[in-house]
């Protein structure tokens, strides 16, 4: 790891105060992905400013079937929230199976989001959700956010606090996960809403990192079962292919993910 | 160069160390508390793992300075009295370990484990829960077989005690 | 048997500083004024070293010294060593390249060490290693061994024409074809076995320490054999003598091989410490041991095998490529000749094989033994071969392997091996009995029911183990003998040292070896210790691997305790005024047998010590030795049955039983043994399923850390069924064969059997990845 200058900030204002004094500063939350990066000398931030200790980002609030979870909640505590679980169950299964439990109880869904790791599992949740990213200047939309691998639309020095969402009819969240690293090769969160909206967004998979499925969502829009994916083609056109699996075999899987998700949910 | 005071295994210690230090660097080196591994680069083996605020971690994914102010709880620190703790005899009796490196992150996991889930576990359970954690040696077969016999004993103990 | 002696299951006495985070291993040794060594590598598999700048480095904070290959050159130390002598059908020896611990004037692969930096912390020793700048002239790299050996390829080595090291034979190769020729069948097959990272959880380390005042020097590593790491720094890389060396190889966390061989590292670090002036402490991290610990299997082999009318196999042809890597490791020559090609034979009666082995220079990292080391690659061909002549002759794989099992022993085979003792059908009935073979088409179609694809698959082993006779080996080629040594002393107080040149890294020496003392005098296990891996205590010894530390190590400590027992029941006898040859111990006492008269093992212990009151002439003290150079190998073998459940929609395989039968002869501790088979099991499994390294074709590692090279988690394997029958060892005292490295041997064909059974395509390669058994289960609709 490179020298860098650690911050621990007390509020989201004193954050920001922090990074804009920073040269290349980083904002750091569980550090679950950031950490194992820089010690592998593949990030050199110029500071840390550590957002773990923020009360305003913490917690998660279930207002009838509207969700609030703050930006620096842990994946254990998505997991393991019985409010949640009794809205929207899928999520709490999507957090519960990321990474392995000592991950979980350092890692952050605001961290996880900001990220935008390609194979990561929140971007697809929060994408099929429709999901609104609340930051510390704006809300922006889940389809406005996520611009590309590793790229978000948060500009420099701007916090995610909180993921707000209205709970679906139906959901749920299937991955495939690497033989080596277990992140999600292909990863598939279906979301029905009461209005028969349906999303389909793919994890894992795409060369572009986290996308909707519209063919899926118009098959399953029609008719809300496995069988309706049946004749939905996924072209492998622009899904990774890498050493443990090519693009043809991408695109079957997230087919075969997708109708187990929609047979779960 | 910062000064990081932090409670380990109960006492309250502090150290000099560079921004860039880990946690598990700070307790190897700083506090010569050895117990602790490393095993990998990319956060996977589980050596590392120990306890902070009662949560099992991965102190080689952890700077000593975000670990500031916590409760660490290392492997050094879970015998009370020279008596092992019902995980550790599990594990010696189910010959759940052999070159006993990857051991104190497999111990650290399995109290995290059994906590977690009350005692509550069936094999496959285990299994999963295990994902986070690399052994070489034991083909797993006997660590499962511990975790077992160690989350029985302990929800057997506390439902004596109630 | 005791409670606790031969034959109990005894809970280990070193698992109490294991579970307390009391072990101490190389990188937790700390010594005053240590500083810590980072190494600079080569990011290229195949160049020219045009200059080595490390001026700036030298200069940044915390830096020592930075030192390069022309140093360590002019310092005297000398090239890496293979120590095993093969010659090529032609009697020309083998074509050895030159390894120096630092390159100096070609990197050969990526990660070849070409200097190392010393500071103040590991932090600051890798900021000054990122400063060193070294010029390089990259040259075309080569990564297939197949390719390697054509014309025009690109050349590693002047010594070695197209990286060709050795083109070596065994058996009768008229007899073979003769065989084919005339063969009612002949089953042909290409068999790929891959290429593997051992990975002991706990990297490799070095400390050097140099005593200016003494000349003296110290080095903690990660040895499975501390002795022979000294003898080969001392005779052959002119580090130091051995009077002026001391190597300890404290806990060892794990080395299934790869901690057999001398590396770079240790090498360099000592002198190191002698150029510097300070302690120099090493430590691998993950991706350095996935680029430079030595890698496992690697071959290539066409199999001809033939079969009369009656299904007896008459003829075995096989035609192997083998890759060593960039250079020959300590051990390298002889895993895929004298440890791979010997045991074609397999369990069967086969009059005649012949195997023609290459073995080749690429830019990868160098190859050498890895658990089971040469015999895995044999049971993987044969045990693939014969399930594959069972599918086209339309017998079962049992029956098969039923009409050709060797049945009477001693049993000669055509490849030098000759097999003691064994009962092969006794392991395949219990292993299908345990399987419940015959309940297998009810499961199949269950499964069918649910949409999943079920197959079963056997795999009959044998293995070579417990290397082996000296005078053997040595007409083989071997540069050392392999024999063991051991010392029992008896302090004065009764309490017991044995020390033995077998090293225990997860093998639970420390208990089953106190077993032997405890079942032989009656003492109690905690009054046994058990000393090993540092060459100040121990006098020398040959290490452990090749599942030689009970089947060798152990019959040196019997040997030597049967020298104690003859002196104490002398002295005894003297005290008790009886006759030596009544004198019989048990429980700790020394008793005249039919009588009420003993004596307590302590005062007789204490007696041979106050020297107050011996036998006329006989020497004070109580402490033996013993050199114990096996007449033979040992022959352990076994039965394996997988069952699978390919699920055709994503092609993961889920492993639904897991059934070992074993042939280990006599077993010391029941418990520790099942826990090796679990162990190689799971290695076999992460083999077949899993692991795999992979270049590009530039030669860069693309598995270089966890997240590509897929290990075995809890949750990629099943609870194992594991039993044992016992033929016992003839060539022993103790009967014993050797458990270490069986399930790692016997496992990969069982488990692709099984798969290849499920999908109903045989055409299958190991690790059957979910993307390969997919793509295989559609190619077979």
């Amino acid at each position: 790891m490179y020298e860098t200058q650690y911050h621990r900030a007390s509020s989201v204002q004193d954050a920001v105060s922090r990074m804009e004094a920073a040269g290349e500063g980083k904002y750091v939350s569980g550090g679950m992905t950031l950490i194992p990066t820089m010690k592998q000398r593949l990030a050199a931030p110029s500071d840390l400013i550590d957002l773990r200790h923020i009360a305003e980002m913490q917690g998660i609030s279930v207002n009838g079937r509207s969700v609030r979870i703050g930006a620096a909640t842990t994946h254990d505590e998505v997991a393991s929230a019985a409010a949640l679980k009794a809205v929207c169950p899928a999520i709490c299964h999507l957090a519960g199976h990321i990474g392995d439990p000592h991950v979980r109880h350092m890692g952050t869904i605001g961290g996880s989001i900001a990220n935008n790791d390609p194979a990561a599992d929140y971007p697809a949740a929060v994408l099929a959700l429709g999901a609104t990213i609340v930051t510390n200047r704006r809300e922006i939309a889940a389809d406005d956010f996520f611009t590309g691998l590793f790229e978000t639309a948060l500009e420099d020095s701007e916090i995610i606090t909180a993921i707000t969402f209205d709970a679906p009819a139906k959901a749920a969240y299937q991955k495939f996960a690497n033989p080596a690293s277990r992140y999600a090769m292909a990863g598939v969160f279906v979301a029905k809403r009461d209005n028969g909206e349906v999303r389909v967004a793919v994890t894992g998979a795409g060369a572009n990192g986290v996308f909707r499925q519209m063919d899926m969502e118009a098959a399953l829009a029609a008719n809300w079962s496995p069988d309706a994916l049946a004749t939905v083609s996924v072209d492998a056109t622009d899904l990774l292919s890498d050493l443990h699996a090519d693009a043809a075999y991408r695109a079957n899987l997230v087919k075969v993910m997708a109708k187990r998700a929609v047979a779960a949910a | 160069m910062a000064k990081v005071t932090m409670t380990v295994n109960g006492r309250q210690v502090s150290g000099h160390c560079d921004d860039r230090t880990l946690l598990v660097q700070f307790i190897r080196e700083n506090l010569g508390l050895t117990g602790t591994h490393v095993g990998c680069d990319t956060s996977q083996c589980g050596a590392c793992v120990i306890h902070m605020d009662g949560k099992s971690v991965k102190s080689c994914s952890i700077l000593a300075a975000q670990a500031a102010g916590s409760t660490i709880t290392t492997i050094e620190g879970l015998a009370a009295d020279g008596e092992l703790h019902p995980v550790q005899a599990a594990f010696k009796a189910n010959h759940g370990l052999q070159c006993g490196f990857c051991t104190p992150g497999m111990v650290m996991t399995a109290v995290d484990m059994i906590r977690r889930h009350q005692g509550q576990l069936d094999e496959a359970t285990v299994r999963a829960e295990l994902e986070g954690n690399i052994c070489r040696c034991t083909g797993y077969h006997n660590i499962v077989k511990a975790i077992l016999a160690a989350a029985a004993e302990m929800s057997g103990a506390r439902v004596a005690a109630e | 048997m005791g409670v606790e002696g031969i034959g109990a299951r005894v809970a280990r006495k070193e698992d109490k500083r294991f579970l307390t985070g009391k072990g101490r291993y190389t990188d937790d040794m700390s010594v005053p004024g240590m500083k810590y060594a980072v190494f600079v590598r080569s990011p290229h598999a195949h160049a020219k070293i045009l200059k080595v700048d490390a001026s700036a480095a030298k200069g940044m904070p915390g830096v020592i010294d930075v030192l390069d290959g022309k140093q360590i050159l002019a310092d005297g130390i000398g090239n890496l060593i293979c120590g095993w002598m093969i010659h090529s059908k032609d009697g020309s020896p083998m074509k050895m390249g030159a390894w120096r611990p630092l390159a100096h004037e070609t990197v050969r692969y990526v990660g070849d060490a070409v200097a190392i930096v010393v500071a103040d912390s590991v932090a600051e020793a890798r900021d000054a290693a990122e400063a060193v700048v070294v010029d390089y002239q990259e040259l075309p790299v080569v990564i297939d061994a197949s390719k390697a050996i054509e014309a025009g390829q690109p050349q590693l080595h002047p010594e070695a024409p197209n990286n060709l090291i050795f083109d070596w034979q065994i058996g009768d190769e008229t007899a073979t074809d003769k065989a084919i020729a005339t063969a009612a069948h002949v089953t042909e097959v290409t068999i790929h076995n891959n290429r593997l990272s051992p990975n002991p959880m706990e990297p490799r380390a070095a400390l050097g320490i140099y005593d200016a005042g003494d000349d003296h020097y110290t080095c903690y590593t990660t040895s499975q054999n501390p002795h022979v790491a000294r003898l080969v720094m001392s005779a052959f890389y002119n580090v130091a003598p051995e009077n002026k060396l001391r190597v300890i190889a404290p806990d060892v966390g794990g080395g299934f091989g790869s901690k057999i061989y001398i590396y770079p590292e240790e090498i360099v670090c000592l002198w190191a410490s002698k150029r510097t002036g300070v302690p120099v402490k090493w430590t691998s991290d993950r991706t350095e041991a996935f680029l430079t610990d030595a890698h496992g299997r690697d071959h290539v082999s066409t199999v001809k095998m033939a079969f009369d009318a009656s299904n007896r196999i008459i003829g075995l042809k096989v035609d192997t490529i083998a890759n060593l890597g960039a250079y020959m490791s300590l051990f390298s020559s002889a895993v895929p000749t004298y440890l791979y090609a010997t045991l074609l034979s397999g369990q069967y009666d086969i009059p005649a094989i012949h195997a023609n082995v290459r073995t080749v220079y690429t830019n990868t990292a160098p190859v050498d033994a890895y658990r089971g080391a040469g015999r895995p690659e044999a049971t993987y061909l044969l045990e693939r071969t014969m399930e594959t002549a069972a599918r086209e002759l339309g017998v079962s794989p049992a029956e098969l392997r039923r009409v050709n099992f060797i049945r009477s022993f001693p049993h000669q085979t055509p490849v030098i091996m000759n097999y003691d003792a064994g009962d092969y059908e006794a392991s395949l009935d219990a292993a299908m009995q345990a399987a419940d073979w015959n309940g297998f088409a009810a499961r199949k179609a269950e499964a069918a029911n649910r949409g999943m694809k079920r197959g079963i698959g056997m795999s009959c082993y044998i293995e070579a183990c417990g290397i082996a006779p000296s005078a053997a080996v040595g007409s083989l080629g071997a540069g050392v003998g392999l024999w063991e040594s051991a010392e029992v002393r008896v302090n004065a107080v009764g309490t017991i040292e044995v020390l033995t040149g077998s090293h225990s890294h997860g093998q639970g020496h420390e208990t089953t070896f106190a077993q032997l003392v405890a079942d032989r005098f009656g003492v109690p296990l905690d009054s046994v210790n058990i000393v090993h891996g540092d060459t100040d205590k121990v006098q020398m010894g040959m290490g452990t691997y090749g599942s030689r530390s009970g089947a060798v190590g152990m019959s040196a400590v019997v040997k030597a305790l049967d020298k104690v027992e003859a002196k104490a029941k002398k002295i005894a006898a003297h005290l008790m005024e009886a006759d030596e040859s009544d004198i019989v111990i048990e429980n700790g006492e020394l008793k005249v047998a039919g009588t009420d008269k003993s004596v307590p093992w302590f005062q007789m212990a204490l007696a041979a010590y106050t020297a107050h009151n011996l036998p006329s002439g006989m020497e004070p003290g109580l402490k033996e030795g013993a050199f114990y150079d096996p007449a033979n190998f040992t022959f352990p073998a076994g039965c394996y049955i997988c069952e699978v459940e390919v699920d055709p929609d994503t092609g993961r395989t889920k492993i639904v039983q897991f059934v070992a039968a074993d042939d280990f002869g006599n077993i010391i501790n029941p418990m520790i043994v099942e826990g090796q088979v679990h162990g190689g099991i799971a290695q076999g499994i992460g083999q077949a399923l899993l692991e795999s390294v992979h270049y590009d074709a530039s030669g860069q590692l693309l598995t270089a850390s966890y997240m590509d090279y897929a290990m075995p988690r809890a949750d990629d394997l099943p609870s194992f069924q594991v039993s044992t029958s016992n033929t016992p060892c003839p060539n022993n005292p103790l009967g014993i064969k050797g458990c270490g490295e069986a399930g790692a041997i016997g496992s990969p064909p069982a488990l692709i059997n099984a798969i290849t059974d499920a999908i109903g395509n045989n055409a299958l390669t190991m690790p059957a990845t979910p993307q390969k058994v997919w793509a295989a289960a559609h190619a077979a609709k």
